[in-house]
């Protein structure tokens, strides 16, 4: 079977690994280096769970293989926070109760986060635009966009 | 889900991938945004040995106007295309398009080439292809060829590729003034393949009467459909609801949709209708005719 070996830089920590070719990016993250913030919902590319930072740009890492991801830079929930403060998207979240189960949440704010990146102001349209490829199957999407409203008030 | 094994590679040039297809023919497939070619992979319902990656080649991603044409780079993402500003204010047909396209984040890897390439009568953008008489510039063993869209899809998942060619470049003919288009779509939800759409794209002449008109249709048969009979039935007419009532329904009746999840034959040819309606109504008033 076809092996690579690999460099990602994972929440600034860079890392090399030999991986099987199929092997995808999710079970590169869970099962290979036990991240398992980022999660796996649905295997269809639908859910959005999964969702992780690919050189700052959300992708759904059930459908990356871990030998794309070779050389480049890559963020998860775990790197959000800093020395043990909650990044604002998690703070708003808390705040604005953003989750019932939290399944969906990291995926929610990996993909919030870049949002915010790019667009510091972004509406409530603008909003539900950007986290429409990540589903939440319990709690709604009210207050989830009230949490990135918080973020986005924090963040300026 | 994990996919049967493959081995991977990561060409730098095109040259190289070119030379690897070839090597290993059919058992290779090249592998761009892998939004369609991984899920498929990992259902295994499709197959392949070797996945000939060429996302890591340099100068496949650009979106400009040149001699004519818009170019698109047959690596160019979907999301690139959102956030251009050219294609917003001269293109909007194909703003239209790529805002349906599954949803954002799968947009961030998804390419323009990869959607033409799978051959999928699902994808959007070969319906607004149709509508713009684009080109596609494929590089293989034997150099470049430039290929009509009226050429390309050849069959379900089936184009006019040859395994060792590369779709490099998109041509989309720089509209003449008083052009417009535009993409309509209805789907159960947002990302899903559409239950019918249809894209229009118009020209008007001086005297306000439609001098040339593209149609296609999205989901409407097992290759992307072109509104032949409907675009002939435009040309010399007056862009009103009457004429757009009735090049409609000659697109729908063309349509040989097949019965799902997402509807009947008879429901998905009536769909087909009313989204080629609304497109050629939304492409007439960009057009500034109605
Ligand atoms: C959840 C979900 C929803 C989706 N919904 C829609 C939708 O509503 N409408 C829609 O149009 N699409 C939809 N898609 C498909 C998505 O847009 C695809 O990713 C896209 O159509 C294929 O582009 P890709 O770059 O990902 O191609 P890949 O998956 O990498 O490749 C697809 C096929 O094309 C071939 N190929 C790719 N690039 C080239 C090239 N340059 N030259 C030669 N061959 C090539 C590959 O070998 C493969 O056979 C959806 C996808 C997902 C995951
Ligand atoms: S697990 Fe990746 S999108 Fe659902
Ligand atoms: S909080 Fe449970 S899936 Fe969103």
């Amino acid at each position: 079977m076809a092996q690579h070996t690999i460099h990602v830089t994972i929440n600034g920590t860079a890392h090399e690994a030999t991986v099987e070719s199929r092997l995808l990016l999710v079970h590169f993250l869970r099962d290979v280096l036990g991240l398992t913030g980022t999660h796996i919902g649905c295997d269809t590319t639908h859910c959005g769970a999964c969702t992780v930072l690919l050189d700052g740009e959300p992708v759904k890492s059930c459908t990356v293989l871990a030998v794309q991801a070779d050389r480049k830079q890559v963020k998860t929930v775990e790197g959000l926070a800093e020395n043990g403060n909650l990044h604002p998207i998690q703070q708003g979240f808390w705040e604005e109760h953003g989750l019932q189960c939290g399944f969906c949440t990291p995926g929610m704010m990996m993909t919030s986060y870049a949002l915010l990146q790019r667009n510091p102001n972004p509406s409530e349209a603008e909003i539900r635009q950007a986290i429409s490829g990540n589903l939440c199957r319990c709690t709604g999407y009210v207050n989830i966009v009230k949490a990135v409203q918080h973020a986005a008030a924090n963040l300026k | 889900m994990i996919p049967a094994a493959f081995d991977y590679h990561a060409p730098g040039s095109l040259e190289d991938a070119i030379a690897l297809l070839e090597q290993h023919g059919d058992e290779a497939k090249v592998l761009s945004g892998g939004q369609s070619l991984l899920p498929l992979l990992k259902l295994r319902l499709g197959w392949a040995t070797q996945l000939v990656d060429i996302g890591r080649i340099p100068g496949l991603e650009y979106i400009k106007e040149e001699d004519g044409y818009l170019k698109i780079g047959g690596n160019t993402r979907e999301a690139a295309l959102e956030r251009s500003d050219l294609i917003r204010t001269k293109y909007p047909i194909l703003l239209d398009t790529t805002l349906v396209i599954a949803d954002p984040v799968v947009r961030n890897r998804a390419t323009v080439g990869g959607n033409l390439a799978h051959g999928d009568p699902a994808n959007d953008h070969p319906a607004t292809m149709l509508a713009l008489g684009a080109e596609l510039v494929a590089v293989g063993p034997k150099g470049q060829r430039t290929i009509p869209i009226t050429e390309f899809f050849k069959g379900l998942f089936e184009t006019a590729l040859a395994p060792s060619e590369i779709l490099t470049e998109i041509r989309v003919p720089s509209p003449p003034p008083r052009s417009g288009g535009a993409y309509r779509k209805l789907e159960r939800k947002v990302g899903d393949y559409a239950t019918a759409a249809a894209a229009a794209q118009l020209t008007l002449g001086k005297n306000g009467k439609i001098e040339v008109a593209g149609i296609g249709l999205t989901n409407a048969g097992p290759v992307p459909l072109k509104g032949t009979e409907a675009e002939k039935f435009l040309v010399g007419k007056a862009p009103d609801e009457k004429t757009f009532a009735e090049a409609a329904r000659l697109a729908a009746r063309a349509a040989s949709p097949t019965a799902d999840w997402r509807g009947s034959v008879e429901y998905k040819r009536e769909m087909a209708r009313v989204m080629t309606g609304r497109a050629l109504a939304a492409a007439a008033q960009r057009a500034g005719g109605m």
